[in-house]
């Protein structure tokens, strides 16, 4: 445990005692208690630590090669894709760096939703997560618009004017983001300037959300507590640290299949046409990651309706903590709630298929019924269940779901010798 | 003034110099805070650009152009008589966004309008849509000939800039 840990070297005990990093370490990273159960849903916070890593290094390197004017933005990715050494390389890693950083996400939120991991006591970590998510988006979003292709522009115009939809103070307000009448390189090198410092911001809500994490410790599949100091729980290092790195093996090759033999597939390509302010796209879409959202935006036939939607699809997770009424935890022991949960998946999916189509007859009426379940999942079937379900009896260990499957395992064999 | 022992109830010295440091704290952060924000507003460079003058002599009866306004498209369109009478058909009545059509032009062979959707942005295409006047692919927004919105989910008319006739063939929009 940290409060047994001295450092061995003399040179660590006098660095120690003045400023205890390397207790900090061995208590947080060493031996830091894990429930022995931890299934490979929980590998995405390590790999999501690698995720936003991975992202500042890379976009550290390309800022030194692009320029934020609307005038040479276009030109200046070019030039990294063509004559900066590597520079295709770099940026490609950037660009579908986002992607995989969002499908780690979604994975990670999907996991704490099924296991009850945003329950008490651990609803802040819950929340700080919530809010690395927006910062996510943001930063996402702005960073599409650096390119300055017909998508980024359009993207850019079509987002920022959601602003104009509050009631009297909306053109001043968009004014004053663009720094302009219109889209232009004003908006541009402010972009520039926010998306370089918001993964700094989200570095600082990880490490309060690891903080906040380590308070209660980990959740786990069976979503009942452990008794701590006892066999529930193994140091973290090397059993969870081998773990995590294993799956992030796995997601790195992922990663790489993306970039080094489809590095443009999540893309759009009208984004490789410089961006014309004449000019509307036929057909105007996010990036993957965002289309769950915009098919929100435009299901609602109201353009403030339609805002207000939008940015409450992503509000009302915050809120899930008390909007959740059950007290069991894990999905697992939550027969009628389980099923909920996959409808839920499945409708996020579909918003999301939905998003990328035009919005128009059957794929519009749809996108009104699929946007009504997901907000009636959160605000009425999610509170109700927890009243009316009866759980199944949970386990008095989570030894006790391992130990009995044994136990039947040796019964079976048992009967096969006799 | 009255000095009383049990103050709980009474203004004090004490209260008067929390009240004043902390208004004057508020109002420092205040003007501190301002410039920071209003470095963002249009600058004078941007706002110097803020008028165009426009030949209008080229263009011939149902031809539109395009020209570049603050950043903007704006549609000059020479109407038809056809045109005029269809927009000057129009019940106002009926319409999401009621304006007439005499409202939104200075001379009604002239339509000058800001092309840019109301909506969310988007550049709509001319001699498109359900009423003959535009279209915007972004979300499907119908445009009449008087450029006033009749369907999708834009809530107002293709916006008028201000403008003036300098003559008959010149105008200056700004």
């Amino acid at each position: 445990m940290s409060e047994d840990y001295t450092p061995k070297s003399a040179f660590g005990k006098w660095f120690d005692k003045r400023l205890p990093l390397l207790t900090l370490f061995a208590g947080h990273v060493l031996a830091y208690p894990t429930p022995k159960n931890l299934n490979y849903w929980w590998t995405f916070g390590g790999i999501l630590t690698f995720c936003l890593i991975t992202q500042i290094i890379t976009g550290l390197v390309l800022a030194m090669h692009y320029v934020a004017d609307a005038n040479l933005a276009f030109a200046s990715v070019e030039h990294i894709m063509r004559d900066v050494n590597y520079g295709w390389l770099l940026r490609y890693l950037h660009a579908n760096g986002a992607s995989m950083f969002f499908i780690a996400v979604y994975l990670h939120m999907a996991r704490s939703l099924f296991y009850g991991s945003y329950k008490e006591p651990r609803e802040l970590i819950w929340i700080i997560g919530v809010f690395i998510f927006l910062l996510m988006i943001a930063t996402a979003f702005m960073g599409y618009v650096l390119p300055w292709g017909q998508m980024s522009f359009w993207g850019a115009t079509v987002i920022t004017n959601l602003f104009s939809a509050i009631p009297f103070f909306g053109e001043a307000i968009t004014n004053w983001l663009w720094g302009d009448y219109s889209v232009g390189s004003a908006l541009l090198t402010r972009f520039f300037t926010l998306h370089y410092l918001m993964p700094f911001l989200i570095f600082g809500l990880v490490i309060l959300h690891i903080w906040a994490l380590h308070v209660p410790g980990n959740n786990n599949p069976e979503g009942i507590d452990v008794i701590k100091g006892s066999q529930d729980t193994v140091p973290f290092h090397p059993h969870y640290v081998i773990k995590d790195v294993f799956a992030l093996v796995v997601f790195i090759i992922i990663f790489a299949g993306f970039v080094f033999f489809s590095p443009n597939i999540l893309g759009h390509s009208d984004n490789y046409i410089q961006a014309n302010p004449l000019q509307t796209p036929e057909h105007i879409v996010p990036e993957w990651y965002f289309l769950p959202f915009y098919a929100i935006l435009r299901a609602i036939p109201d353009k403030l309706g339609g805002v207000i939607m939008m940015v409450s699809a992503i509000a009302i997770l915050a809120f899930i903590p008390w909007l959740d009424t059950s007290k069991v935890r894990s999905s697992k022991y939550r027969p009628l709630y389980r099923q909920f949960y996959w409808l839920l998946i499945a409708d996020f999916i579909l918003l999301g298929y939905l998003g990328s189509q035009a919005a128009t007859g059957i794929y519009l009426i749809i996108g009104r019924l699929a946007t009504a379940y997901y907000f009636l999942h959160f605000i009425l079937i999610m509170p109700l269940i927890g009243f009316i379900e009866k759980p199944k009896p949970l386990p008095k260990s989570i030894s006790e779901p391992v130990l009995s499957k044994e136990e039947q395992k040796a019964k079976v064999e048992k009967a096969a010798r006799a | 003034m009255n000095i009383d022992k049990d103050t709980d109830t009474k203004v004090t010295r004490r209260d008067f110099l929390y009240l004043t440091t902390g208004s004057f704290t508020a109002v420092g952060v205040g003007a501190a805070v301002w410039p920071f924000i209003a470095q963002m507003n249009p600058d004078a460079s941007v706002k110097a650009l803020a008028s165009t003058e426009v030949d209008l002599s080229p263009i011939l009866p149902g031809q539109s152009i395009t020209i570049l306004w603050r950043g903007k498209p704006v549609f000059i369109r020479r109407r038809t008589e056809d045109e005029i009478a269809e927009a000057q058909s129009v019940e106002i009545i009926d319409l999401p966004d009621p304006e007439t059509d005499e409202s939104r032009v200075l001379k009604s062979e002239w339509l000058v309008m800001v092309g840019v959707c109301t909506h969310l942005g988007c550049i709509p295409l001319g001699n498109k849509g359900d009423y003959n006047g535009w279209f915007c692919p972004c979300h499907g927004s119908h445009y009449d000939t008087s450029g006033r919105i009749r369907k999708g989910p834009a809530p107002k008319n293709l916006e008028i800039p201000s403008y003036v006739f300098l003559d008959d063939n010149t105008i200056k929009i700004g």
